[in-house]
């Protein structure tokens, strides 16, 4: 597998992070390096395998339907970039 | 050429738990902004979700509703995309195993039944909301929808056009309210469709390209979307054109969809199992608690009121609409002890259209199903006409009384005595000589005249039946 | 008192002989004379400290002491604690002053134990090396050239150091024993499920695992008998009896079978941390255990499973910092795109976008089955080799990392190196397994090598006995830096 630059620009598109065009040389040069090392996995024959998602094979514990959570916004808000009558703003959304 | 308009429906019901999906947040709607986001809702770093059982249990009702297979393994997964109104950047949802599938829901179009099948129901989180209006240009965020558990359904696209659309997104409405696993405001956003529309050439066994139309939370926002859409798209289509897959809004004030510019970049959301939650476990024990809670669902209803009562399918789709005036109007039946056809016709139509007048539910009816039942006697056993009884209603929704009161008080308690009622016609006939010839010459016709007049000459409150059999003998003297 | 274990300073708060807020004065004393060589601290506040140094006071006064009241611990600045700010090493969370406490906190808090101040780290705890902190490199105390190993970095800075008797770390793939290794103490990676991850800030859910850091086993011991405890906020908390896991410390080893894995003593291995692991290996033999080879064939696959993995969960762990209803916003933007892009890409440091970027590929359309997916699938290969090498040994022994501290800058500038010298600690991630690291002699450069001791799940008691009697037949453990006795 090889990296393109375009490959950089949309994973960067997708994660929100900004890049220019010397980063972005910059990663494709740094994650070609990464990938190479990953590209060992693709030597296993891993057919039938099951994949492991967590660490224990436990089931999921499930809380009972209630509320308990008081009300904090003040709190939550007091490291808000910018907060009005309870809102966050943000720029404009389009839709 | 002939088209063919294609639909599969997602409807996203939220889940009338108190709490939310993932947190211990309060559910209820219409608090002040960001006052029932908890840390967990609003993703502060460190905060984990917990799932809650209520949620679980509701899906699980829903399954064994629609004969889907509860899958005893499902698990949750992230879906991840950058919006400001989802405070993690992913939505906790279940995409390679929901908790259940398949499943099929009957509809009822005019008098035809046709059953759509289900892909899938799964479990998910809602979205915050975004505020439009304008704080110095800039959008405000409240997230107290944020975590509200949701059941998404998905329909195979086999319905045939906006009508089949409608009555399946019905059902499912009534559906949800039937098994009380969530309210179905449809203006609170609690019941909301995404229609997948596609046209294709009668006869055609492909689907043709679809698009999705977002969040339609009428029934008719939803009928005038898809049938904009489908109009659309077969004149794109019949000028040469392709029709492109994307994401549409209806925009109701114009009646018209349109593309939404801001989600068209490809979408990849990178779904991966949630490392935060486990998968979930649903025992043959706890299915089996649940099937015993399930109450008689529409569609058995419906059958049962056709078989028992001897409604017509039509009636009987229309009493089960909803599960209160199905119990309303089986309510009257067995205080009257009998007569259904005739509570069916009141609880249809007169009830139904004040309800509707005012704006009301079945449950808040001023006028409840023993005292309709109360009134509906004296039609029964002669003392008040059907007509009579119209007046009572009235009255009797105007507050003033029981029936009986209100027939006593007004005296309007049928003339049932036959010398009296022949005093009166015989006065009738005397009165009106050209009639009579008339209609002893062959004009029949005038025998409603006379009717008229007896009626008129009583106030309405001579036994019909009787007046009928009385008159036609003495015209015919 | 520097050198003195847990157990002595608690029986002199508990006899009087010291205060609770003498013992926190002192140590604040330390850090303030310290730090500005070491950066390990990035947060202290001096007087919520004394606050509850005056507090535990009072609690042994009405005695109500239980064994760690008024002992003094340091925490990662991974963990939210209410009031204080809390950065996970970020300039993404800079500002952010935590509304809440995380559980590890909160156990610490109910233990009558003083939070110290928060320690330096690599940023959202990405790092070997602690180079990646947005507030700077920690200095290794035995050699302020060399790097003190990361993530917990911070925290492995000031027990080595003495400006804190212990401190909290998190381990995701060798975080808690690699530093440890590298400033000469004690370490230990909890089995996961057994400490709550709830308000640890997330790196990767599925690996990530808190733990303590202190100069023996025995403190570790009664440090790890205040963090393990069932959370029901942690869907992946375990329930489970109590234990005392210092109940077996003392037990001889005789019969201990020790396996040695043929893939850590193989090449990249340097040779003088390999003596050194030998000789402590040896030092066992003498105690009465007997060595037995095994394998772990899987080992070499670990990294590139790791790397995948891992970064996979940080992508979407990390998408919250987005500069709405918290941490940094950049200052100018367009638009609402603009604002996510620049907030981002300015509020995270370089090794954190590398991994979102990884992160992000492995899991985009068309690439999930051939490195998600298949990553996973090795996993459960890697997880199956230790349930077979524990069927032939009590517990798994090797070096924790294959060379002693490295200086600083020496590997900044290549990650792929950086990331194959974490090839002995990923694995016990990876499975879930509980890890840690012992001191265990010194290399050629004079900088200390660890030993790392792997047990099977739950085996926490088992592997401090281990670790206390080598503890009490050697004194690596309780060597101190030189610089370090500057600090007064």
């Amino acid at each position: 597998m090889s990296l393109t630059l375009e490959d950089v620009r949309r994973i960067a598109h997708l994660a929100r992070i900004a890049v220019d065009e010397n980063e972005a040389a910059d990663y494709l040069r740094q994650l070609s390096g990464i990938f190479s090392l990953i590209e060992e996995m693709q030597s296993v024959d891993t057919t039938g395998i099951e994949p492991m998602s967590h660490a224990q094979d436990v089931w999921l514990r499930l809380r009972e339907d209630e509320v308990t959570e008081p009300d904090r916004h003040e709190s939550f808000q007091s490291v808000a970039p910018q907060v009005e009558a309870g809102l966050y703003l943000v720029p404009k959304v389009m839709e | 050429m002939q088209w063919e308009v294609v639909v599969g429906l997602e409807v996203h019901a939220q889940l009338s738990t108190r709490s939310k999906m993932f947190s211990a947040a309060s559910t209820a709607y219409g608090a002040a902004p960001n006052t029932q986001a908890c840390a967990v809702d609003i993703a502060l770093p460190g905060v984990l979700p917990v799932a809650n059982r209520g949620a679980v249990e509701r899906a699980i009702k829903f399954g064994l509703a629609v004969g889907g297979a509860i899958n005893r393994r499902s698990v949750f997964a992230r879906k991840n995309y950058f919006y400001p109104d989802l405070p993690k950047g992913y939505q906790i949802s279940q995409y390679e195993i929901p908790v259940v599938s398949r499943g099929s829901v009957v509809i009822q179009v005019g008098e035809r039944e046709k059953t759509i099948r289900l892909t899938r129901a799964h479990l998910e989180e809602d979205a915050g909301k975004s505020l439009h209006e304008d704080f110095h240009g800039m959008t405000g965020i409240d997230l107290n929808r944020a975590g509200t558990p949701l059941l998404e359904i998905v329909s195979e696209p086999e319905m045939r056009g906006s009508a089949e659309a409608v009555a399946y997104a019905k059902a499912l409405h009534s559906l949800v309210r039937y098994l009380d696993i969530c309210d179905g405001n449809m203006q609170e956003g609690s019941f909301r469709c995404d229609a997948n529309v596609s046209v294709r050439p009668l006869g055609s066994d492909q689907l043709g390209t679809r698009c999705e139309i977002k969040n339609l939370n009428s029934f008719r926002f939803l009928e005038r979307a898809i049938e904009f859409e489908a109009a659309r798209q077969i004149a794109v289509l019949e000028d040469g054109g392709v029709i492109r897959q994307e994401t549409r809004l209806y925009d109701s004030d114009k009646d018209e969809t349109r593309s939404m510019r801001s989600k068209e970049e490809a979408h990849d959301y990178r779904y991966f199992p949630d490392p935060d939650l486990l998968p979930l476990q649903i025992s043959d024990a706890w299915v089996a608690e649940v099937y015993a809670t399930l109450p008689e669902l529409p569609q058995a209803k419906r059958e049962r009121f056709v078989a028992e009562f001897g409604l017509s399918a039509y009636d009987a789709g229309v009493l089960t609409a909803s599960r209160e005036m199905a119990d309303y109007f089986e309510a009257v039946v067995k205080a009257l002890g009998g007569e259904p056809k005739l509570c069916a016709n009141w609880v249809m139509g007169d009830l139904s259209g004040i309800l509707n007048k005012e704006g009301l539910a079945i449950g808040e009816s001023r006028i409840g199903s023993a005292r309709l039942a109360g009134l509906l006697r004296r039609i029964v056993d002669g003392t008040i006409s059907g007509k009579i009884a119209k007046e009572v209603f009235e009255a009797m929704w105007g507050g003033v009384g029981e029936a009986d009161a209100i027939i006593d008080a007004k005296g309007l308690r049928q003339i049932s005595d036959a010398s009296e009622i022949e005093n009166i016609l015989d006065q009738i006939i005397a009165a009106n000589p050209s009639q009579v010839a008339e209609y002893r010459a062959g004009k029949d016709k005038l025998f409603g005249f006379f009717v008229g007049q007896a009626m008129k000459a009583t106030k309405g409150k001579a036994n019909p039946a009787q007046v009928n059999e009385i008159l036609k003998r003495k015209l015919a003297g | 008192m520097l050198n003195s274990s847990l157990k002595e300073l608690a029986a002199m708060l508990a006899g009087k002989q010291i205060s609770s807020v003498e013992l926190a004065g002192e140590f604040l004393r330390r850090i303030k004379a310290l730090n500005p060589v070491y950066n390990a601290f990035v947060t202290l506040a001096e007087e919520e400290t004394l606050k509850q140094a005056q507090a535990a006071d009072e609690m042994i006064a009405a005695g109500r002491g239980q064994p760690l009241t008024g002992v003094p611990v340091a925490h990662k600045d991974i963990f939210c604690a209410n009031g204080w700010r809390t950065t996970a090493g970020s300039r993404m969370l800079g500002n952010f002053v935590a509304p809440y406490d995380a559980h590890v906190i909160e156990r610490f808090r109910q233990a009558g134990t003083v939070n110290l101040g928060k320690t330096n780290m690599d940023e959202f705890a990405m790092g070997s090396s602690n180079e990646n902190s947005h507030f700077g490199p920690v200095k290794n105390p035995w050699d302020v050239r060399a790097v003190p190993g990361g993530s917990s970095g911070g925290s492995a800075c000031a027990v080595a150091a003495r400006m804190a008797p212990a401190a909290t770390g998190t381990d995701t793939g060798g975080s808690i024993r690699q530093p440890a290794a590298l400033t000469g103490i004690s370490g230990i990676k909890p089995t996961y499920g057994l400490v709550s991850r709830y308000g640890m800030v997330a790196f990767a859910s599925s690996l990530d695992q808190g733990g303590p850091m202190a100069k023996s086993a025995e403190d570790l011991s009664l440090l790890l008998n205040v963090m393990v405890g069932f959370d029901p906020r942690d869907s992946t908390s375990l329930q489970r009896e109590a234990e005392d896991y210092g109940r077996d410390l003392e037990r001889p080893l005789a019969g201990l079978r020790i396996g040695l894995p043929r893939e850590y003593f193989a090449a990249g291995l340097s040779t003088d941390v390999e003596r050194a692991v030998q000789a402590a290996i040896g030092e066992y033999r003498r105690l009465g255990a007997q060595t037995v080879e095994v394998t772990l064939p899987n080992t070499r696959l670990s990294i590139p499973v790791y790397y995948v993995l891992a970064p996979a969960e940080a992508s979407s762990n990390l998408s919250r910092y987005d500069g709405v209803r918290y941490g940094y916003r950049a200052p100018e933007y367009r638009d609402l795109a603009d604002m996510y892009q620049k907030s981002r890409a300015q509020g995270f440091g370089p090794e954190v976008k590398r991994r979102i970027m990884i992160g992000t590929y492995v899991l985009s359309h068309g690439y999930y089955d051939a490195y998600y997916l298949q990553a996973q699938k090795l996993r459960r290969l890697i997880a199956r080799d230790f349930s077979e090498a524990f069927k032939h040994c009590d517990v798994i022994m090797g070096p924790t990392s294959p060379t002693t501290a490295f200086n600083l800058g020496e590997k900044s500038s290549d990650p792929v190196q950086m990331y194959l010298s974490d090839i002995y600690t990923i694995a016990v991630n990876l499975a879930g397994l509980p890890g840690m690291s012992i001191p265990a002699g010194v290399g050629d450069d004079g900088r200390p090598v660890g030993l790392q001791i792997i047990g099977n799940y739950f085996s926490e008691a088992k592997m401090l006995n281990v670790a206390h009697r080598y503890q009490q037949a050697t004194d690596w453990h309780a060597r101190m830096p030189e610089g370090a006795k500057a600090g007064g």
